[in-house]
């Protein structure tokens, strides 16, 4: 009779809760990171670890001196720091990845009030930081799939904290198994005009960000989620729409200046940050109407960022603005309540 | 492609454990209590003493006011008591206890009506005193619903049968096992209000019920009614909902669906009209469906208003746990809005659909998160309200910014409780809201 609960209903309740979407979320990640590990060895596993632990080192410092409760259990910090370790170079030095690890938690979600309250994706604050504080070493791009990955660490990754990294310019030319230019496919077609094969982008054997390289694997691992209703896939949906036709318009007017819209889906960040950073939900629209407008934007900044702007990547700012926009985007598309004829646009009505 | 609405949610529907069980009558016992307020509306006023003998069907008390309606005894029997007594609500309110007569066949001789004979107000008044309400769980007397004013019409009359709350079969086993009844009710209705059309709204799992009703509707075709195969949602049962899945029109906020011509009716109620005026028993039992992971034998019962919930349990078979410590909770109606009981020593009243006994399993325990947004409640509600900012509003005791928020739009379905992954108490902050706000505006 005791363990009778007299609540109000509802008394079932239908979703995954937090805690099981982003272990799912994680799950999700692993063979991104499996892949990572495949391709760079040693440095790609240190980079993670360290990423990680970061994290979650600043959640659990904050959250102490705070007075908050554990909040480790809802692996939001984890994420974070599998997410920001598979944006950054295999080679980056891993004493700037735990500075970029500290500066995600601490910045991006701690300083808002936590999970639920950051305006921006954690892991992006925390590498933007990194690209102003670091610019050499987050542009410094290592081969794939070298010999040697899984017994010695890429040259740079061991820097000793403060000191200037290692050229790895030499040892990319011994390690690389045919001539590496060190570039990824993205500075290859800015810089160059070289183009990659599409091919190639699927499968990731390029150069890269450690977990960005495979766009294939990352469709199938955001595809998971999106099956087990953890994902909303009208956000990625909406981002690779919004790029692809950007640049199909632009590789319209000029096929010879600006390369095929294919490439641009599968190459750089853009799949992974439309899979796994975009459609973070609490810096995108909460609306229906919202989420698209949220996509198409990031997907467009991607494009013109990638095409005129002084860097060859653009998603990282595409979705961190995109992040900023999204309460003006959610004041612009309240749903209309049923019954209600006119819908409220910026909370004034209109007809 | 079925019909339905815009939203909603998909909860397990747990209705195979009782929708193939034909309706069994439940035998009598030796106490009933008849609460005072069953109904929405004033409280009814006894007509009885202690110690008086009532027969089965007699009238024991009168409406209070013109919202409000009689009351039978379900049994022949003594009064043993007019007072104070727990109602599932949860108050202690005024009831009339009967002790069953045990010498007594509890017969009920056959009375019909010639309701043909009948003005719209005479209609209305035979509803009121057979102590009609509607039976889907709401209880709003049914002479109230009926009454059309002058200056009203009612176009469309829609029936009703989607029983939209997983595990309860009631409507369902109506519907199959009563189809005569459902027809001679829309006959009925049809003479005092003249729709344009009758429809019969009903879900799609309950595929049984739909051919048994479309025979009996081929067999009446001058009453031409029109049954509807709608797509299994919740709230698709909503009086709102069910106009926009068949109509495909909006009611308009803060209007009643009548002002647009439409009445909605629940289908049990209009088997139990017919029954009314076909038999002259008043409303004094109903289709109940027992159910959940800790009922050793679920089914669907004809039990007299007032029988103890402790009674029903038993003729169950009782709780499958020795002790019901192992229920998580117990339920009055459906697990998306019903009302968890805390003793088993309340009567089944008239708007009672269901009596669950819900595992842990049913009712897991949740962790509450921060909102993240993830929209899913604004995508699940079928009012299309935002509860996430509502839900930040309530949490920051904002009740009266809320109400710009179309607070008052909120039908309390449930659902964006429902789906939300961080476990906030969504509808149940804004019935509080809706209360403080109603405290207000008398203050």
């Amino acid at each position: 009779m005791e363990t009778v609960e007299v609540r109000t209903s509802p008394h079932v309740h239908g979703a995954p809760s937090v805690a099981t979407i982003m272990r799912n979320v994680v799950y999700a990640l692993l063979p991104i990171c499996i892949f990572a590990t495949y391709q760079f060895g040693l440095s790609a596993v240190a980079l993670i670890i360290v990423t990680t632990l970061a994290c979650i080192f600043t959640e659990s410092f904050f959250n102490r001196i705070s007075g908050t409760s554990d909040s480790l259990g809802d692996f939001s910090a984890v994420i974070t720091g599998v997410l920001l370790a598979l944006t950054l170079p295999p080679g980056f030095p891993l004493w700037m990845a735990a500075v970029a690890g500290f500066i995600a938690i601490a910045l991006g979600k701690k300083l808002f009030g936590g999970l639920g309250f950051n305006v921006f994706n954690p892991a992006l604050v925390g590498r933007a930081f990194v690209q102003a504080a670091f610019p050499v070493a987050i542009t410094t791009w290592t081969p794939s799939l070298t010999a040697a990955r899984f017994t010695e660490f890429i040259p740079s990754t061991l820097t000793f904290p403060f000191a200037v990294p290692a050229a790895v310019d030499q040892w990319n030319a011994q390690v690389a198994v045919d001539a590496f230019s060190g570039a990824t496919p993205l500075a290859l077609s800015k810089f160059e005009n070289i183009p990659t094969d599409t091919f190639l982008l699927l499968f990731g054997t390029t150069a890269g960000s450690a977990g960005e390289t495979s766009a294939l694997l990352i469709l199938l691992c955001g595809l998971y989620l999106i099956f087990r209703n953890m994902l909303d896939w009208r956000i990625p949906a909406a981002v690779l729409l919004g790029a692809f036709l950007t640049e199909e318009a632009f590789h319209l007017f000029d096929s010879a200046r600006f390369p095929d819209p294919w490439f641009m889906l599968f190459s750089g960040g853009l799949m992974l940050g439309a899979m796994f950073m975009a459609s973070d939900m609490v810096g995108s629209p909460v609306t229906p109407v919202g989420v698209w407008i949220f996509g198409l934007l990031i997907g467009f900044l991607t494009i013109i960022i990638r095409l005129f702007g002084g860097l060859n990547e653009g998603i990282m700012y595409a979705i961190l603005l995109g992040n900023a926009a999204s309460p003006l985007i959610d004041a612009a598309t309240q749903p209309r309540v049923y019954g209600v004829t006119e819908a409220k646009i910026f909370g004034k009505k209109v007809d | 492609m079925l019909l339905t609405f815009t939203n909603g949610v998909h909860p397990q529907e747990f209705k195979s454990w009782t929708n193939n069980s034909p309706v069994e009558r439940l035998p009598f016992f030796a106490d009933y209590v008849i609460p005072l307020s069953q109904h929405i509306g004033a409280p009814s006023k006894s007509l009885v003493r202690k110690g008086q003998y009532v027969a089965r069907g007699e009238k024991i008390a009168e409406p209070g006011a013109y919202v409000s309606v009689a009351y039978h005894s379900p049994v022949d029997g003594v009064v043993s008591a007019v007072e104070l007594a727990e109602h599932p609500g949860g108050k202690m309110v005024p009831s009339i206890k009967i002790k069953a007569d045990p010498f007594s066949s509890q017969r009920l001789e056959k009375k019909p009506i010639d309701w043909k004979s009948l003005t719209k107000k005479e209609f209305a008044d035979h509803l009121q005193n057979s102590g009609m309400v509607g039976l889907g769980g709401a209880a709003f007397p049914s002479h109230v619903k009926f009454a059309v004013p002058d200056d009203k019409k009612c176009d469309y009359l829609i029936i009703n049968g989607c029983e939209c709350e997983p595990f309860l079969t009631a409507d369902h086993r109506v519907m199959a096992e009563y189809p005569l009844e459902v027809m001679r009710g829309i006959e009925m209705l049809q003479y005092f209000l003249t729709p344009k059309k009758t429809f019969i709204g009903i879900e799609a799992n309950k595929k049984d019920a739909i051919n048994i009703l479309q025979l009996e509707a081929n067999k009446h075709p001058e009453l031409a009614v029109e049954i509807v195969s709608l797509e299994v949602k919740y709230p698709q049962g909503a009086e709102k909902m069910l106009i926009s899945a068949i109509l495909t029109n909006e009611v308009p906020s803060g209007t009643i669906p009548l002002d647009g011509g439409y009445l909605v009716s629940n289908v049990g109620t209009v088997a139990a009209i017919a029954e009314y005026f076909d038999s002259g028993k008043p409303l004094i039992e109903r289709v109940v469906t027992v159910s959940g992971s800790n009922i050793k034998r679920p089914a669907n019962l004809l039990v007299p208003i007032g029988t103890s919930m402790q009674e029903l349990l038993n003729a169950c078979g009782g709780f499958k746990s020795s002790d019901f410590g192992d229920s998580a909770r117990i339920l009055l109606g459906g697990p998306m809005m019903g009302m968890a009981q805390k003793s088993l020593d309340v009567p089944v009243v008239k708007g009672t659909s269901g009596v669950l006994a819900l595992g842990v399993l049913e009712v897991p325990g949740r962790n509450t998160f921060q909102c993240i947004r993830c929209g899913r409640c604004l995508e699940a509600c079928p009012m299309f309200l935002n509860p996430s900012t509502l839900g930040l509003l309530a949490k920051k005791g904002l009740y009266e910014e809320m109400l710009e928020e179309n607070l008052m739009d909120c039908m309390e379905c449930a659902s964006c409780s429902y789906v939300c992954p961080s476990g906030i108490p969504l509808v149940q902050s804004f019935r509080v809201a809706k209360a403080v706000n109603r405290e207000r505006k008398v203050a």
